[in-house]
């Protein structure tokens, strides 16, 4: 299911944070989000996860989802939100709870989304006992749970110390590698954006607008840190921003 | 010149000390015991300690402690059950949707300071003089603390997992049972704790209109015939019913909230 953004614009009052936003998003690729802060990128995660409704235009699913999928849209948020009172295994149960499936069903999906995330051993330990690496692993074995027909993470490696971010990428990669998922992926961090996205689409500063979509044709499994190619996409994404991060750095902030 | 570096930290971290507690609680009731045995402390002003915890243990051979206990802590929980029941509830809906919360706060505002002594009189007239107003006037009392607890600890619970609920398709009434909740519980129990402590105040003052058992009509007739060994053992009885209910609770939110930093 490929999903495309029309025309999307979106105000606060006034202040237009989104300006007339034309996006495709293709089906098994990996769609990064980048921009300086306050461009309004993970508010447009929001609008495409039917978390919040534009001023203007509209997000549009071309296709139906897969039948299996319990959760079409499946968020991995910053902060992890995982729910403190329930261990591992129950934060995971916790989004099959609401669907209709047998006890064993769910078990099973529990036990299986934990091995494929490594947590297997922890699965009965509680959310203040683990590393945030952990946690975070835990958030995407809860989205892998309801089998999304797209993943949309608002920068889920960066309340993480650079080398947990390093581990957890391998760990998106050999996830995406095994099977393929949609996913649209924001983050602030360009090496973090040429190292898993397909496709990285570049927003102004406010109001956010699409400023460059870049596809990187090398694959996943041959990037490596220090590939000259990715290093010189880097480049270019810096060079693009630069200017207006400086800028957002400089903002006095109004809220 | 060679000094190590001045020590400037530490301080301002209270710690539990076992023990001391209960020996200021012994060394008062020595201190009392001597005053009222050497005179410097009129037989007027304290009983001997001694001599209420013989009336103690006369009112508990007689049996007569268990009538008035059982009364009295039967009172207690369907009251305070009642009470902090229904605020939680409306606490709950005050939390979470506008129309409560703006219909139903200034209410409570206003319900809040009223000392509910105060209304006794009424609930008498309009429950009648036996055990239904004094149930009324426990819940009443119990009842506002808990909802300003209650919604103020839904205030508190993390939008942003609110927001996962929402974001992994989970009904409404999933997210209320399984993130506001669990998520509120913290606050709700620290506002159990001022509301039990109140429904004991108002226990009290409920027994002491026509009641023959309870603990306050006890304390009411040992007052009137100024027996103050006995009075003083009623308030022995309530103090200890407080701090055992304070650690029962301690308890309970000890295991509850097991999942807190």
């Amino acid at each position: 299911m490929d999903l495309r953004i029309d025309a999307l614009t979106h105000c606060y009052g006034a202040t237009e944070v989104l300006s007339n936003i034309n996006l495709e998003i293709p089906t098994g690729r990996i769609t990064c989000v980048v921009g300086p802060s306050g461009c309004g990128k993970s508010t447009l995660l929001r609008f495409i996860g039917g978390l919040e409704r534009p001023t203007s235009g509209q997000v549009l699913q071309l296709g139906a989802p897969p039948s299996d999928s319990l959760n079409p849209f499946t968020f991995v948020f910053q902060d992890f939100a995982l729910l403190p009172w329930r261990t591992v295994a129950d934060n995971v149960s916790l989004v099959l709870e609401d669907h209709k499936l047998a006890k064993d069903a769910r078990a099973r999906i529990i036990a299986d989304v934990l091995a494929r995330t490594k947590l297997s051993d922890f699965a009965n330990a509680l959310p203040k006992n683990l590393s945030g690496g952990m946690k975070q692993r835990v958030a995407i074995a809860r989205a892998l749970a309801v089998r999304p027909a797209v993943w949309l993470m608002d920068e889920p490696l960066s309340a993480l110390d650079a080398q947990t971010r390093e581990l957890l990428m391998d760990d998106l990669v050999s996830l995406w590698l095994r099977t393929p998922f949609t996913a649209v992926y924001v983050t602030h961090n360009l090496a973090e954006a040429t190292r898993l996205g397909h496709r990285i689409v570049v927003l102004s500063r406010r109001p956010g607008a699409v400023r460059r979509v870049i596809d990187i044709d090398v694959p996943l499994e041959a990037r490596k840190a220090g590939d000259p190619t990715l290093a010189g996409i880097e480049q270019e994404l810096w060079h693009l921003m630069r200017d207006e991060a400086q800028a957002a750095d400089q903002e006095l902030v109004h809220d | 010149m060679t000094n190590p570096v001045p020590y400037r930290g530490g301080g301002f971290r209270p710690k539990r000390i076992r023990g001391v507690g209960l020996g200021v609680f012994i060394s008062l009731l020595l201190i009392a015991e001597w005053g009222t045995r050497a005179g410097w402390i009129g037989n007027l002003t304290l009983p001997l300690p001694s001599d209420v915890v013989l009336t103690l243990i006369e009112l508990a051979t007689s049996g007569l402690l268990w009538t008035h206990l059982s009364l009295s802590l039967g009172r207690l929980f369907v009251g305070a059950f009642l009470g902090a029941g229904a605020g939680v509830l409306i606490g709950i809906a005050i939390g979470l949707s506008s129309y409560t919360r703006s219909g139903l706060v200034p209410l409570v505002a206003a319900l809040f300071p009223i000392p509910k002594i105060a209304l006794l009189p009424l609930f008498v007239i309009w429950f009648g003089i036996d055990e239904t107003s004094k149930y009324a006037l426990i819940a009443f009392g119990t009842f506002t603390p808990t909802v300003v607890a209650t919604y103020g600890a839904v205030d508190n619970v993390d939008r942003t997992l609110v927001q996962m609920g929402q974001s992994f398709g989970l009904s409404r009434l999933s997210i209320i049972r399984k993130i506001v909740l669990p998520g509120a519980m913290p606050g709700i129990l620290s506002g159990l704790r001022i509301s039990l402590a109140i429904a004991i105040i108002l226990l009290t003052a409920a027994e002491m209109i026509g009641a023959e058992y309870g603990i306050g009509a006890y304390i009411l007739q040992a007052g009137a015939l100024y027996d103050l060994e006995r009075l003083f053992a009623g308030v022995t009885i309530l103090s200890i019913l407080g701090v055992t209910l304070s650690f029962v609770l301690g308890r309970i939110e000890a295991r509850v909230l097991r999942w807190r930093v």
